[in-house]
């Protein structure tokens, strides 16, 4: 339904290289506006590649990268960032010795300072009450669910179309899980678009609107999340596996 | 003069040392803390940077047969003295950087740091060549104004050199604190790869570091000159290996810690001179270089983990 409004990011026949090693091949996204799409795979098979990809930290060795319909595989990262690309990055990476302020702040370092950006900050604060709180904290020192709070106000203080979140989930206990993902549902619905890698795949397509499935650097499968979780394959690959786990 | 006037008065030598130490050594932690790596190069920016202090002088008249100044053209002289001294070294750092150093960022190993070496070996002998191997008198503008303590005696010099390197130091630490390119500074040296994903644009903050760490060093200098009232192109190796052995003893990659390191590095070097003799402060200097590696590589202020977190 979302891609209705048009396509804000493409791959089209992507491959990178990490030296001789080849990560991704031939790999080909659409995401549209306003959507929430999950990207699905077991460890080291790309996703963090793809997301390094649309940053610019990775260059395509061939294919192009579409964002609002221009390629943008050969600019700079902080130019992706000016328009309008921001990053959850994997194990939160905040600067761990700057304060939550400081940090925020950085997540706005592309824009013209002004009072947009205090609005943004008091925004930010809004979705995340203990963040005010604690905006004169180290960093380093908050728990990994404050961290990960703090990682997303941070991609938010860019103003940004698109936010890529790796793994946002990633070691924090079920209900902080939850609240993430609530979060994130929440962002979307006032009109950020989202692209998200998730192990935690069961969660990842209860929000996620569609998903691709990511195996050895390869889309293997793709569709509605709806369809997704009923899928066979998917179900004993990812969301058994998950049952387990977190039986566990 | 007691044994405490003689004291004092070492006191009063090795702050003012130790502020010019401190002055060095922040342009290693600068480098260091963003790059990871020692640029050796520091060392002879150093003392180019006397010697633009001392050409500057001469420009604005200053020669050994002078008469010293006072009030406005003193201060003017000064500044300007100062000025001209931290954009040139300043300038000179940023093109090593982007000569020699640059083409090396993506080469793993110690190539960039052995470059550093080569470099500062290639500004000695230039100044050698160019200039000669005889000392240089450096003349001073300041007049011969002492206050006696005791039997001490505290020279406008050291005065100058005090309230000059305190106002650097608290600029820059505004500065790295503060301002937006300073939190750039910050970010990067944290986490170079999620600091480029804010946006931040990496090569411009390592050009910086350079510029602002050689710059100090220039300030250095010119405390050098004031301070020993000569220059030569043998000045770098000495006062740049106990810079270098301050900002490894305040924790390298760490600006307060650059600050204290060399404070306590001048002290050592007046007091242990007094203690011991001279010749021995060297040995106790680098004595601490190698137990602080050996048993405290993070140094007094640095963090024990190492850089990424
Ligand atoms: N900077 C790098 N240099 C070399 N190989 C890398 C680099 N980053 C990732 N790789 C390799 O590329 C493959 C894909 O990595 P990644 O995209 O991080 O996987 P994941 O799907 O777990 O996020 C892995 O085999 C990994 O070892
Ligand atoms: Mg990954």
């Amino acid at each position: 339904m979302q891609r209705e409004l048009g396509l804000l990011l493409e791959f089209r026949g992507v491959n990178t290289h990490y030296g001789d090693l080849h990560v991704l091949k031939d790999v080909s996204y659409e995401i549209g506006r306003g959507e929430i799409v999950a990207l699905l795979g077991g460890n080291a098979c790309g996703k963090s590649t793809t997301m390094k990809t649309i940053m610019g930290v990775v260059r395509p060795t061939s294919g192009s990268v579409i964002f609002e319909g221009q390629p943008i595989e050969r600019l700079r990262t902080a130019e992706r960032v000016k328009r309008g690309i921001a990053p959850v990055l994997e194990a939160r990476r905040l600067f761990p010795r700057m304060t939550v302020l400081e940090n925020l702040e950085l997540g706005a370092y592309t824009r013209k300072r002004g009072p947009e950006l205090a609005e943004d900050l008091e925004r930010v604060y809004e979705l995340f009450p203990r963040m005010k709180e604690r905006r004169g904290q180290i960093a380093g020192t908050l728990s990994g669910g404050e961290q990960q709070m703090v990682a997303i106000g941070r991609a938010l203080m860019a103003r940004p179309r698109l936010i890529c979140m790796d793994e946002p989930s990633m070691g924090l206990s079920p209900l902080l899980v939850e609240q993430v993902f609530d979060i994130i549902q929440q962002i979307n619905r006032q009109g950020t678009t989202i692209f998200m890698v998730e192990q935690n795949a069961a969660m990842a397509l209860s929000i996620a609107h569609r998903a691709y499935v990511l195996q050895t650097g390869q889309v293997v499968l793709s569709g509605e999340a709806a369809k997704l979780r009923e899928n066979p394959a998917i179900r004993e690959a990812y969301l058994g596996e998950l049952q387990v786990s977190a039986a566990a | 003069m007691t044994l405490t006037d003689v004291y004092l008065q070492q006191l009063i030598n090795g702050l003012s040392l130790g502020a010019m130490y401190a002055l060095l050594a922040l342009g290693f932690t600068l480098v260091y803390g963003i790059l990871e790596l020692i640029n050796f190069a520091h060392f002879n920016v150093f003392m180019v940077g006397s010697f633009v202090a001392l050409g500057a002088l001469n420009l604005f008249g200053v020669t050994p047969n002078a008469p010293p100044l006072a009030g406005l053209a003193l201060g003017a002289v000064l500044l300007g003295t100062l000025a001209v001294t931290m954009v040139a070294s300043g300038l000179l750092g940023v093109a090593i950087e982007r000569i020699a150093l640059k083409p090396l960022r993506n080469v793993r190993g110690p190539a960039a740091m052995i470059t550093t070496i080569g470099v500062s070996y290639i500004l000695f002998n230039v100044v050698l060549l160019g200039l000669g191997a005889d000392s240089k008198n450096f003349p001073s503008p300041l007049p011969a104004l002492a206050l006696p303590i005791g039997g001490a005696v505290l020279r406008l010099r050291e005065v100058l050199i005090w309230i000059v390197s305190l106002v650097l130091m608290a600029a820059l630490t505004w500065f790295v604190q503060f301002t937006r390119m300073g939190k750039a500074m910050r970010a990067t040296a944290q986490d170079p790869e999620a600091a480029r994903m804010m946006g931040i644009e990496v090569d411009r903050v390592i050009i910086l570091a350079f510029f602002l760490g050689s710059a100090l060093a220039g300030a250095g200098g010119l405390m050098f000159g004031l301070y020993y009232n000569f220059t030569s192109y043998i000045i770098g190796f000495t006062a740049g290996l106990r810079a270098f052995t301050a900002a490894v003893l305040g924790g390298i990659g760490n600006v307060p810690g650059a600050m204290l390191g060399g404070i306590i590095i001048g002290l050592i070097e007046a007091m242990g001179g007094q203690l011991v003799s001279a010749s021995w402060a060297d040995v106790i200097i680098f004595s601490i270089l190698v137990l602080v590696l050996v048993f405290r590589p993070a140094g007094l202020l640095g963090r024990v983990a190492p850089n990424k977190s």
